[in-house]
């Protein structure tokens, strides 16, 4: 196992993201990769069932994804109004507040600040919204070291990697490999009991929350009401970066937030029993401003990023919903495609069928033509959702948007054409029926077919293809079954039949 | 199924066979008229129907697919209850065909009211005509294979099992993945081989953890992909759409497409 990790095959995302365009290599090398089966094999014993058991518990789960629901569609119907309030809250508490257009505004901003304080060594905790705007390279390209603390980030950031899961981001390495990792990394004895690989990494985590002068951290929900911020985690270190060094940064999408303290009870019920299957994370920090005169820690400087990067023109379109999305991942998990390839072959930041559709409304519809196309529409997403997002029919309107741009391929183009065109003539089509019947013939054996042509090729690559019947429905209708007559109901004494 | 009122039994229905069926599946749509027969329900055959546009609309082409879909909302406009043996189809007209003609006021109330008459086999003979116990006699292990559109867009869960173990010789023997996708999915599972050829597989390996040698399902697409893996492995797994077994009877001879 242990050799995996260098010269991998799969795709491994690099510090770079892989790009979306080579989906299709990246899902077949991913399928290929056994380390990586086996490491997805987690979600299906561990992730789904725990999250299902935790939604059941609830008793309630149900309501309480429609008034999360409900939540999100009253606050994007307002989101200007929101966070003008949320930002003279937190500036009244002093919060100092930054509007970023984009990625790049962002970036700027916050090394903006690192610069004004001085700051040498950034600790982070796990954000989503840092890894959209590629802030690390960005740091370190400006002379900063910069440490992930979250631990399956920690992980990744070792191996020089980016994260394949939303709230797991190392799911997609096995224990050995990780085992390998910390034992090369960072010089210590191999080990493969996780107690003692927590350790070693906790060790090496602490000494570096005492080194740093800066913690950057998202933001699970920002309250207009109070002007807090959220944080969600399990294992400390986000309550540590935003607490220990001498200046806070919180980086948020400007979808985070929710009007009134009181939505946080029943977002964070969703939030946790769909990520986790935890009815609380192990800490939930709320951070309304910096330390204050009497307090006795906290940082002295707390800086929220409020970021657009796209999220307004997501506002106004017709998959405004894909907004509500809390990052909570369980779509990933229970998504057949996301288990059988795993993250990185999605190429971009947000995989899954989340991802799908966040990530041709982020980076284009033209360079990630693939996600929206590779689903099969089954509705496991919506199912696991914990407000509901419709993701199949955000697909499908995504698939339509790439038609009208034309970007869907010649041979599709006139294949939909034709198709119409028979469609629409029914005598066409009852003569297109026993021809096709007579031209596949020789190659017909007890009634299926084991090649087609191009571009149906692909389906008899794994699996036979039903011939076209010798006689069609409507054939028998005309022989036989039209001259069949019910039974007249209550007449005839047939045995055991429709009782009420 | 909270829209269903009380009414009298059904008399007369039209039948959307699918063009799957027609094509392909010829004895699920023979299996569903003499079904609805034997319950005294007489069944119209509007001569005209070709597909439901699905295809189309889930590759993103919208304009073919209304084009498509349009000529269904005359052909059935004047259908008491329309009976979709698919759930993929059927989830066509209840869910799709309202949002495809939204903008039209015309057309949308007309796919407005075609929709609310629209049942998929299952349901229709659990909440409409209100029959669970058919009559069918099938000797066999059977398990049932949830297709995801009438799962998650119709919601149709346990309609189909109920009809299932209601028949004489039959044991209903559950599936852990029973409600995953199979990796059909229409075009996908052509453009996209390798990963639904490893759904598929998943799938397969679930069903022989059953222990079955019937799977049944409500759409001839799932069965259609199901079936045709299984005969490429050279399995005996019998595939059979509902109908078919609700019409099974031990004095007829049971039309199963062996894979």
């Amino acid at each position: 196992m242990s050799t995996h990790i260098a010269g991998h095959t799969a795709p491994r995302g690099g510090a770079e993201h892989l790009g979306t365009e080579g989906f299709q290599e990246h899902a077949r090398q991913a399928l290929q990769d056994a380390p990586l089966q086996q490491a997805l094999q987690l979600l299906v014993t561990n992730f789904v069932p725990r999250r299902v058991a935790a939604m059941a518990a609830l008793g309630n789960a149900e309501e309480l994804r429609t008034e999360a629901r409900a939540i999100k569609e009253r606050t994007m119907a307002r989101l200007d109004e929101y966070l003008e309030h949320f930002a003279t809250q937190a500036q009244r508490v002093g919060v100092q507040v930054h509007w970023a257009h984009d990625a790049a505004e962002a970036r700027q901003i916050i090394t903006g600040i690192a610069q004004h304080i001085g700051a040498h060594v950034i600790v982070k905790g796990k954000s989503m919204a840092t890894e959209e705007i590629h802030l690390n390279p960005h740091l370190e390209q400006h002379g900063y070291e910069v440490v992930e603390t979250d631990l399956g980030e920690y992980i990744i950031q070792l191996a020089g990697e980016t994260p394949s899961h939303i709230i797991a981001p190392a799911i997609h390495k096995t224990r050995q490999q990780i085992a390998t990792l910390l034992h090369e990394q960072l010089g210590t004895p191999y080990t493969e009991v996780i107690p003692e690989m927590t350790q070693i990494a906790r060790r090496a985590l602490r000494e570096q929350f005492l080194r740093a002068d800066m913690g950057i951290t998202g933001a699970n929900f920002a309250i207009a009401e109070t002007g807090a911020i959220v944080l969600v985690t399990n294992e400390g270190n986000g309550r540590l970066s935003s607490t220990m060094p001498r200046v806070h940064v919180a980086v948020m999408g400007m979808e985070k937030i929710i009007p009134r303290l009181a939505d946080l009870a029943v977002m964070l019920k969703v939030l946790t029993n769909s990520a986790t299957g935890q009815k609380i994370s192990s800490y939930v920090t709320m951070l309304t401003g910096p330390r204050r005169a009497h307090d006795l820690d906290g940082p002295e400087e707390l800086h929220v990023v409020i970021m657009d990067n796209g999220r307004s023109a997501i506002l106004r379109s017709a998959n405004r919903e894909a907004l509500y999305c809390l990052r909570c991942g369980a779509c990933l998990n229970v998504c057949p495609i996301y288990q059988n390839i795993g993250g990185h072959a999605y190429g971009w930041v947000y995989p899954g069928p989340i991802g799908a559709v966040l990530t041709p409304m982020f980076t284009g519809l033209d360079t990630a033509q693939h996600l929206p196309r590779a689903s099969t529409l089954c509705g496991a997403c919506r199912e696991a959702c914990p407000v509901k997002i419709n993701i199949p029919h955000l697909l499908l309107n995504l698939r339509q948007q790439l038609v009208e741009r034309h970007d869907a391929s010649w041979a599709e183009r006139v294949l939909f054409t034709l198709w119409s065109w028979i469609m629409r003539h029914p005598r066409l089509y009852e003569a297109v029926i026993p021809l096709a019947a007579l031209a596949q013939k020789p190659l017909v054996k007890q009634g299926w077919l084991s090649r087609l042509p191009a571009p149906f090729a692909g389906w008899t690559q794994s699996r036979d293809f039903k011939a076209v019947a010798a006689r069609s429905f409507r054939q028998r209708w005309q022989e036989t079954l039209q001259h069949e007559r019910p039974v007249m109901y209550g007449t005839t004494p047939e045995k055991g039949l429709a009782h009420e | 199924m909270t829209r269903l009122a009380e009414r009298p039994r059904p008399s007369r229905v039209a039948l959307f066979v699918t063009c799957l069926g027609d094509v392909f599946y010829p004895e699920v749509g023979e299996a569903t008229v003499r079904l609805l027969h034997r319950l005294g329900i007489a069944v119209d055959f509007p001569r005209g129907q070709t597909c439901c546009g699905q295809p189309a609309f889930n590759a993103g082409f919208r304009q073919p697919a209304k084009d498509v879909a349009r000529r269904n909302l005359t052909l059935f406009a004047n259908a008491e209850y329309i009976i979709v043996p698919s759930g993929s189809c059927a989830a066509m007209w209840r869910v799709f065909y309202p949002e495809l003609f939204a903008d039209d006021p015309v057309l949308g109330e007309q796919a407005e009211a075609l929709a609310a008459r629209t049942y998929e086999l299952a349901e229709f003979l659990v909440h409409v005509v209100g029959v669970e116990r058919l009559g069918a006699v099938f000797h066999g292990k059977v398990t049932y294979h949830a297709s995801c559109h009438l799962l998650r867009e119709l919601g149709v869960a346990e309609e189909p099992r109920r009809l299932i173990s209601q028949v004489e010789g039959t044991e209903l023997v559950p599936m852990d993945l029973a409600e995953q996708c199979c990796g059909f999915g229409g075009t996908f599972a052509v453009k996209y081989p390798e990963i639904s050829d490893a759904m598929l597989q998943k799938k397969i390996a679930s069903l022989k953890r059953a222990g079955a040698d019937t799977l049944v399902s409500c759409d001839a697409g799932c069965l259609m992909h199901i079936a045709g893996r299984l005969r490429r492995q050279g399995e005996t797994i019998h595939i059979m759409h509902l109908a078919e077994l609700l019409n099974a009877s031990s004095a007829t001879d049971v039309q199963t497409s062996k894979p």
